[in-house]
């Protein structure tokens, strides 16, 4: 599905959305892990300035981007999400002086690690996001949302238990 | 070889007759062929079992942190004594540095390596013949068996890691020893990483998933990593319990993930974990790209100082940061600029 399909289904209401959760159209899930200080600020500022943006998300409040462990953003990947999005305050903007510093190198080297053992770089991706960006926020929100519509669903990790209907 | 083992005895009869500590860890001669056992030495023991060969392949750096521990303080102090190659005293440093072991406890024989040799390549060699008994002199190993003897070139026949290895001297020791006929080794660049990387990323993954989906979760990689020293690893952690008991790929996947990426910027590519696989995984691929990234990225190698800080425990105001997402175009509806 391209992204502009999914322009139009958001234009046209009601409709498509009954539509959409009955039909295959892929919807991805995606957490977002969101620093307290900055992005969470910037998630609620979008609102309420009412830019909109796709509700792929779910949001998880966290202290600071240095708070995040590697093992939660693989951790949500084998729960069954389709893509992470960690997002923390600007370099030099962090509350706790240097978290976000801190945070970035952890993140350099998930981020290629994950790359070298095969999984797309699209499936977790890193944001700086103020307080004072809502527009940012739902543009980068956007382009997160997007880019897995287009990857598709993530099964690699994904635990698979054997229901009724199968697998 | 025979000097380095005869220097080690002495030192090692002086420091714990002189009670410089309590305990000394080196290689004894194996129960196998080929292979050398760790041993344990309290003053008036016999120091006569420790040898040093080509075989001492285990990084006894691993016993420290629990011989050692210092968050424990009803623990008697504990000093002790240990053998090291290049890679285990780069093992030591990395624990001294996250405060598991005190410097001021520790007795070091650096010994300058000239690798050790691949027991399983040697025996692949024998075509399951019995081996009667092992010499070997600074370029070759004899193996004498049942009615032959055999040669082999202790260079072709080294470990992976060992072909590698750029740090085969102790940076940090009390005592050096230096092997008979020492010379400077070759290093041979590792390529594999890159090669690995100019796979296309569909072929990356089926191979991580080959190779990881023949584990058992005997978890023998963690137990021989130096690196891996958690009371409660996360992998048997029940609250949270963050993944499943079971052999399922997914679990494999997980766990391999994790356990490697807690390697960053701290592995030493000692190869133990690799050694220690009985499903002969190569895990090294995979540790060993973090090793690279590391290096390139923040201009770290681990083990070699003990006052640099770690790279995931300190920054620099301008690392690259070209991962980071940036919104593609302003596409948001209701937003106007």
């Amino acid at each position: 599905m391209k992204s502009s399909d999914y322009q139009t289904m958001e234009t046209s209401g009601n409709k498509t959305l009954r539509s959409s959760v009955n039909q295959t159209a892929f919807e991805p899930k995606i957490v977002a892990f969101l620093c307290n200080w900055c992005s969470y600020a910037g998630a609620d500022l979008a609102g309420v300035s009412r830019f909109q943006y796709p509700p792929n998300i779910r949001v998880i409040r966290v202290p600071c981007s240095g708070r995040i462990n590697p093992l939660y953003i693989i951790k949500a990947l084998y729960s069954g999400v389709d893509g992470v999005l960690v997002s923390g305050c600007h370099p030099g903007d962090c509350h706790y002086i240097s978290g976000n510093y801190f945070a970035r190198r952890k993140f350099a080297l998930l981020k290629r690690f994950l790359e070298y053992l095969g999984i797309e770089p699209e499936r977790v991706q890193f944001s700086w996001v103020s307080a004072a960006e809502g527009a940012r926020f739902a543009q980068i929100i956007q382009k997160v949302t997007n880019d897995i519509k287009r990857i598709g669903p993530f099964t690699y990790f994904k635990k698979r238990i054997n229901t009724k209907e199968g697998v | 070889m025979k000097q380095a083992e005869y220097e080690i005895t002495n030192t090692v009869e002086k420091i714990l007759t002189d009670n410089k500590v309590d305990l000394f860890i080196g290689y004894e001669k194996g129960t196998l062929p080929l292979r050398t056992s760790p041993c344990f030495l309290s003053k008036g023991d016999d120091t006569s079992r420790l040898v040093w060969n080509s075989f001492c392949s285990n990084n006894l750096a691993v016993y420290l942190p629990r011989i050692m521990s210092t968050t424990n303080e009803n623990k008697k102090r504990k000093r002790v004594g240990i053998i090291c190659k290049g890679c285990d005293s780069r093992s030591l440093v990395g624990l001294i540095k996250e405060n598991q072991i005190k410097r001021d406890d520790l007795f070091i024989i650096g010994l300058s390596c000239t690798g050790i040799v691949d027991s399983k390549k040697v025996l692949s060699q024998l075509n399951g013949n019995e081996i009667i008994d092992v010499s070997e002199d600074t370029e070759s190993i004899t193996v004498k068996l049942k009615d032959t003897e055999k040669t082999f070139d202790k260079n072709k026949y080294l470990y992976e890691s060992c072909r590698n290895c750029a740090y085969s001297t102790p940076k940090v020791y009390d005592v050096l020893i230096r092997t008979a006929k020492f010379s400077p080794q070759v290093v041979i660049p590792d390529t594999s990483v890159v090669k690995f990387m100019n796979k296309t990323r569909e072929e990356r993954w089926k191979i991580f998933e080959m190779e990881v989906g023949r584990c058992i979760r005997c978890y023998a990689c963690r137990n021989a990593c130096p690196n891996c020293y958690c009371k409660e690893c996360f992998a048997e952690q029940t609250q949270p319990r963050w993944l499943c008991v079971t052999n399922d790929l997914p679990d494999l996947l997980f766990y391999h993930t994790v356990r490697i990426f807690h390697q960053a910027g701290r592995c030493v590519d000692c190869g133990a974990c690799v050694r220690a696989c009985p499903m002969d995984i190569d895990l090294r691929i995979f540790t060993r790209m973090l090793v690279d990234e590391v290096k390139g990225r923040f201009d770290y190698d681990p083990g070699l100082s003990i006052e640099e800080p770690q790279p995931l425990a300190t920054f620099k105001i301008d690392d690259k940061q070209e991962f980071m997402t940036e919104p593609e175009v302003n596409n948001v509806k209701g937003y106007k600029k």
